[in-house]
């Protein structure tokens, strides 16, 4: 490092402390962004101290999920790698990771949008693509568009990197093939093969209807969660690969988690995973191909995703004033949709261990929820998306919703014309407020003061400001510490 | 009664989540005892003037919407004009909105329009016009609020004397400068508020379904009153992100 660099990066590191200190928060972007003022190919400069390289997982839904499994099965290796854990994922988050962390190798979530800038600068041994719905349109611009952005810098970096490539979204497929349809070196797909697992019907949010390589609508033997599954182009004939790392029996078991047998190139495995729904079985098959590449055994990565908790904010429960508090993030349909879906069977299984498994949610019974909806910038300032989401899915198994955020009354009404009881909705944008309306609406559900439990449903700013209030009220830790 | 809807290229023209004001129509009918009958037209199906009083369509990507647009004028373009010409509501929103013109200037590519409306859009330099939005409407009945929110990089000219829908108060409308927003002749609205702008604006769908159940029985007729509370409450909200 030149001394002039050194400065540089010792000015940026002390003002992240001092940020700290003042608690105030924010450290977990502030010194990348002054290094990156003062020095633009930090980045760069930084990673070359990497010596066995970085990997970049990048993705609409699940990046920062997908990036703490990986996460958790190198630390288990004891390889602990550089990462931005708190789920800063833009050029400075990554920044202030490599600044105030030291490893051998790094693990980055990357912001979709500042995929192709991350990639040119770190020269990543592994890139991990998940998926791409509709989000943000306000933010990021049309899904087609961003594919086009990430062809370009798959092509170039054919050779340079390998590839993790989820084979069920044909966005991200097609990503691995050349112009002439030729398979590009150093390619490992995975996905779903369990059809036992296919939505009933195509969602309304559904991304990817034309071949990426000749503009015919796919075919869809069947979908998994929106756009993902099983497709052909009838017109050209591209098709989904075959995955080398494949779900083949998967059972879901609400909230609790789910269970998948995987099959890899180097033998079957069964991992027990303690988060939610299929989208985080996708998750857990980025993971699994992940580390592969990165030569972790099977077993061991088994064994390790099996311990992991929720990464930050994805899942997590907190004990709040007599209700355990299940958060769960929204931020798009797709993802929505699959929170939903979770929630439901969350529904029925609780219902099953009442004894009335198989009947209707009867009146006066169901889930409690906490729903904020906020437009800031981060969360996309255009709320539309909430109409795209199948909240009719869940109607009849909430039992009292609590609306909160900037945008709360929309949110409210969605919920309406999704044909939930209007008595069972209730508009209180302030988020203590409508937090501790929503706790004593829960508790009034269990008369025999038993545990009650909420469900949060916030939007990504609304779910920092909720990690604010309960760090506030001494229940939760500080994210960025 | 019945209110007969048609939404064209839903699977196509649905980007900014179109189906809400779909949703809303028909919710605000079955709560009045009216009937919903639901059709739709894709590419290259035609349409039925008569069959239908409220005729949609809404945003697409930029390949959605060059397909639709040599689609549309092919397989529709006869006889959406005739639907308009006789009193059916045509509401199109966003790209839909941009398609009723002449043409749409999209980069190198010109797009052809249905050309049931005087008035052109082209995609100049500068940014996308994106963010909350408000405008004053006046349908016959005073001026009233429209909010929404709104994402184009299209900038659309309306010709000389063609009426807009609404004055800009707060956010860019057409082109960001001349302040006029949207499109209307006869019973045909064209505006850049996007996606669920029913929703957000309850007096627009209830306004529209009213002139669509006109056209069908001759008689205008008096809606019911629904408990709008929260649809106020979404109203105001949009609005206020608007600054309006």
């Amino acid at each position: 490092m030149s001394v002039l660099f050194g400065t540089k990066v010792a000015a940026a590191r002390a003002l992240g402390a001092a940020s700290r200190a003042s608690g105030r928060g924010g450290g977990t972007t502030l010194p990348g962004r002054v290094l990156l003022r003062l020095e633009p190919e930090a980045i760069a400069r930084l990673g070359e101290r990497l010596d066995d390289g970085a990997t970049l997982v990048s993705a609409t839904n699940g990046k920062t999920t997908t990036a703490g499994m990986i996460a958790a099965v190198l630390a288990a290796e004891g390889r602990p790698p550089v990462h931005n854990r708190a789920g800063s994922n833009m050029s400075w988050g990554v920044a202030t990771a490599l600044l105030e962390q030291r490893g051998r190798e790094g693990l980055f979530e990357v912001d979709e949008a500042w995929l192709p800038r991350v990639a040119e600068q770190l020269d990543p041994a592994l890139i991990v693509l998940g998926n791409l719905f509709r989000d943000q349109l306000d933010r990021y611009g049309e899904i087609e568009a961003l594919a086009d952005e990430w062809a370009a810098t798959v092509a170039a970096r054919e050779g340079a990197s390998a590839f993790a490539l989820n084979a069920d979204d044909p966005l991200i497929a097609d990503l691995g093939r050349d112009g002439e349809e030729r398979p590009r070196a150093g390619v490992s797909y995975f996905g779903i093969e369990d059809a036992s697992q296919a939505l009933p019907q195509l969602q309304h949010a559904f991304d990817a209807k034309h071949c990426r390589r000749c503009g015919h609508p796919y075919e869809y033997e069947r979908a998994f969660v929106g756009h993902l599954g099983h497709y052909r182009c009838p017109n050209c004939g591209a098709e989904r690969p075959q995955p080398e790392v494949a779900a083949t029996r998967i059972e879901l078991r609400g909230m609790e988690g789910s269970s998948a047998t995987v099959r890899t190139p180097v033998g079957e495995i069964q991992l027990e995973l303690p988060l939610p729904g299929l989208y985080n079985v996708y998750n857990a098959l980025a993971a699994v191909t992940a580390c592969l590449r990165l030569g972790v055994e099977p077993a061991r990565i088994a064994a390790a995703l099996g311990g992991m908790r929720a990464a930050f904010g994805r899942v997590e429960t907190i004990d709040l004033g007599g209700a355990a508090l299940s958060i769960l993030l929204i931020k798009n349909p797709a993802g929505a949709n699959e929170v939903l879906r979770t929630l439901k069977l969350e529904a029925e299984r609780s219902l099953a261990g009442s004894g009335t498994a198989g009947a209707a949610v009867p009146a006066g019974s169901g889930i409690d929820l906490w729903i904020a909806l906020n437009d800031r910038i981060a969360d996309g300032r255009d709320v539309s998306w909430i109409w795209d989401a199948d909240f009719e899915l869940l109607g009849e198994a909430v039992r009292r919703v609590v609306c909160a955020g900037t945008r709360a009354p929309e949110m409210a009404l969605r919920l309406k014309y999704a044909g939930w009881e209007t008595a069972r909705i209730e508009v209180v944008p302030e988020i203590d407020a409508s937090l501790d309306r929503a706790v004593a609406r829960a508790r009034e559900g269990v008369p025999d003061g038993g545990p009650a439990r909420l469900f949060a449903l916030p939007t990504y700013t609304a779910l920092l400001e909720l990690r604010k209030l309960l760090s506030d009220r001494g229940l939760a830790k500080e994210f960025w510490r | 009664m019945e209110l007969r809807v048609c939404a064209l290229y839903p699977d196509q023209m649905n980007i900014y989540a179109d189906r809400g004001n779909i949703v809303f129509l028909q919710r605000r009918c079955e709560w009045r005892g009216i009937g919903f009958a639901y059709s739709s037209a894709g590419p290259g199906e035609p349409v039925d003037a008569s069959g239908a009083d409220f005729f949609y369509v809404g945003g697409g990507q930029d390949r959605d919407q060059a397909m639709v647009a040599a689609d549309m004028v092919a397989s529709k373009r006869e006889d959406l004009a005739a639907a308009v010409e006789s009193g059916a509501v045509l509401l199109a929103v966003c790209g839909g909105y941009q398609l009723l013109g002449h043409s749409y200037q999209l980069g190198a590519e010109k797009l052809p329009g249905l050309g049931l409306v005087d008035l052109e859009t082209v995609r100049e330099d500068g940014p996308r016009l994106i963010g909350n939005v408000a405008i004053e409407v006046d349908l016959g009945s005073g001026p009233r609020v429209l909010a929404g929110f709104e994402n184009h990089g299209g900038r659309t000219y309306l010709g000389a004397g063609v009426p807009a829908l609404g004055r800009v108060l707060a956010g860019q409308g057409n082109n960001g400068v001349d302040g006029r927003e949207g499109v209307r002749r006869h019973n045909l609205v064209g505006t850049y508020l996007h996606g669920p702008l029913l929703p957000k604006n309850a007096w627009l769908a209830d306004h529209l379904i009213t002139l669509a159940l006109e056209r069908r029985y001759g008689t205008r007729p008096e809606l019911e009153p629904l408990p709008d509370a929260l649809e106020d409450a979404a109203h105001a909200s949009a609005r206020a992100a608007a600054g309006a």
